[in-house]
């Protein structure tokens, strides 16, 4: 297996005194793209959280690299080594025009940016079309392009991305999906968060199934999709199917 | 025409006022009540300043020190409240008002201290046919090339998008790498600028700085942001506007003991009709 670029470690995490993450492990390898499945509730988005820095972990290890701890460092500092969510929900900036909102993706940044304009748009055709429009007059799918592309613009060794199918048209979710194949041949290691488990598993190298905050079932992407609990829980689909 | 002009100067001291309040509550949904009285402590530092030093030291020196008090309470009073209530953070404010108050009283030993009239400023100019003084005429050029300005700043700069993104989604403005707490402070600097500034045109007109002389000009100030829709900055400059010629106008009606009953007539009114005022964002409140 190749080199891994993060590894999480017996992570805890508690909103007051209640535990959403209760000792998770698992790690990411250079290139893959990992996901997280598993029903609402499960502390899915609460990982990715904690991961960035935005909430801080009770307990537990977040390394980036070889010994780069995470846990401790702001989330500034987190996008600053190259990691960049796409959050639950889009949140793109709804009174920034879609360049800004992709300017400020960059934030960090202090080069040129055509490059990575010129990538994103070859991305997301649209959101060039959309270059002056106020991000928050966008459709939902539109807003999910955008939510990527922002993240994109920092030039991420790893992008996560949280449900980013959520709510979206099917053929939408198909682009999406195509997106994140594209990202991964450019190098990018992906960390997915997914409801949709099949589409996720399908373009996973490896997936972990979280229940009530903790990881119950790991596997290959292929593996899980040929899982009877797997396709009974979370594709709907009976065992005589 | 003199109380048209009064008026139009009156509006750009408030609105420079105003647009500290605007700016604070844009990004922090917090009125911050110690603002009127940072602009009083600009005052007296000018007062105790041009004693010692010529007036064109002591004015940069004022607006640095006006904007390490503004910088200091944000850090020491707001900043670790930051996940808070937003009421302990409303409640810190007025502690940080009255304390400003009282340690001016201290220092003032509760002595009317007399503010420095700047000759240049004092002389008296004919405009449109009307004497005045000078302060009056360049008060709204130097508010509008202010304005213009910071307008610049917030809509073609980078720490500016950050301002924009930080007042809609602190968490997200966080993801891009953005520093709120820089963001904040920034705008706190920003308000206690303009206020210093302000403080050095609006005690001209008054003999003298008490430790309560922050608040008349304080609260018309923010009742123009809240005229003129809180959080907007073009908002709060057409409040100001609006509250300071309205006042003046009603002097020239001989209705001087009205006009401060007058701005608070508009701000109920205001409330009931536009609750959001006349600039103010549809949105109910910050998710
Ligand atoms: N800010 C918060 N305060 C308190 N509890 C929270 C907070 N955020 C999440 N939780 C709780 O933590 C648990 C895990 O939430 P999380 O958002 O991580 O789930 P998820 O797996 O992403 O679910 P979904 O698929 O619905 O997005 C839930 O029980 C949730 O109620
Ligand atoms: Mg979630």
């Amino acid at each position: 297996m190749s080199k891994k670029i993060l590894t999480v470690k017996d992570l805890y995490i508690a909103y007051g005194g209640i535990e959403a993450v209760k000792g998770i492990s698992f790690d990411v390898c250079e290139g893959e793209v990992v996901t997280l499945i598993g029903s609402n509730g499960a502390g899915k988005s609460t990982t990715l959280k904690a991961i960035s820095g935005l909430v801080k972990p009770k307990s537990g290890s977040i390394v980036m690299g070889e010994d780069k701890s995470l846990t401790g460092l702001s989330t500034d500092a987190i996008v600053a080594q190259g990691i960049s969510l796409v959050p639950e929900g889009r949140r793109v900036f709804p009174n920034l025009t879609v360049k800004e909102n992709l300017k400020i993706g960059a934030y960090l940044r202090h080069d040129n940016l055509d490059e990575d304009f010129k990538y994103v748009y070859s991305l997301f055709p649209r959101l060039e079309e959309r270059n002056w429009q106020l991000a928050g007059t966008l459709s939902g799918g539109e807003q999910q392009m955008l939510a990527v592309g922002r993240a994109l613009m920092s030039r991420p060794k790893i992008i996560m991305m949280d449900e980013p199918s959520l709510g979206l048209a099917p053929l939408v979710v198909k682009d999406i999906f195509g997106i994140i194949e594209e990202i991964r041949k450019n190098g990018v290691t992906v960390l997915l968060n997914e409801q949709n488990a099949n589409m996720a598993l399908k373009v996973a190298d490896r997936g972990f199934v979280m229940e009530t905050g903790s990881i119950t079932m790991t596997g290959t992407g292929a593996e899980l999709l040929a899982n009877e609990k797997i396709r009974e829980a979370y594709l709907g689909k009976s065992k005589t199917n | 025409m003199a109380y048209l002009l009064a008026g139009i100067s009156a509006g750009g001291q408030y609105a420079l006022i105003a647009i500290g309040y605007t700016m604070v509550y844009g990004i922090l949904r917090l009125i911050n009540f110690a603002h009127a009285d940072v602009f009083m402590v600009a005052g007296l530092l000018m007062v105790y300043l041009t004693t010692s030093v010529p007036y064109y030291i002591a004015i940069p020196l004022v607006i640095l020190i006006t904007v390490l008090v503004a910088f200091t309470i944000e850090k020491c009073a707001y900043s670790p409240l930051r996940e808070a209530p937003r009421m302990s953070v409303m409640i810190s404010a007025i502690g940080v008002s009255y304390l400003l108050q009282n340690v001016a009283l201290y220092v003032t030993g509760g002595q009317p201290q007399v503010y420095p009239q700047m000759e240049f400023f004092s002389r008296t100019v004919t405009i449109f046919g009307a004497t005045t003084k000078m302060v009056t005429v360049i008060t709204p050029l130097l508010v509008a090339v202010l304005v213009v300005a910071l307008v610049f700043l917030i809509n073609k700069t980078k720490i500016g998008m950050a301002m924009r993104a930080s007042s809609v989604d602190f968490n997200t403005a966080r993801l891009m790498g953005i520093r709120i707490n820089s963001v904040i402070s920034f705008t706190f600097i920003i308000g206690a600028v303009l206020a210093a500034i302000g403080s050095m045109l609006y005690f001209n007109n008054y003999p003298s700085v008490i430790p309560t002389s922050g608040s008349m000009p304080g609260l018309k100030a923010f009742v123009s942001a809240v005229v003129g829709g809180i959080g907007s900055i073009p908002g709060a400059v057409v409040g100001a506007f609006i509250i300071g010629i309205c006042e003046n106008l009603l002097k020239m009606l001989g209705l001087t003991p009205f006009s401060d009953a007058f701005t608070f007539a508009l701000l109920i009114v205001i409330l009931c009709v536009k609750p959001s005022g006349i600039f103010g964002e549809k949105k109910i409140d910050k998710v």
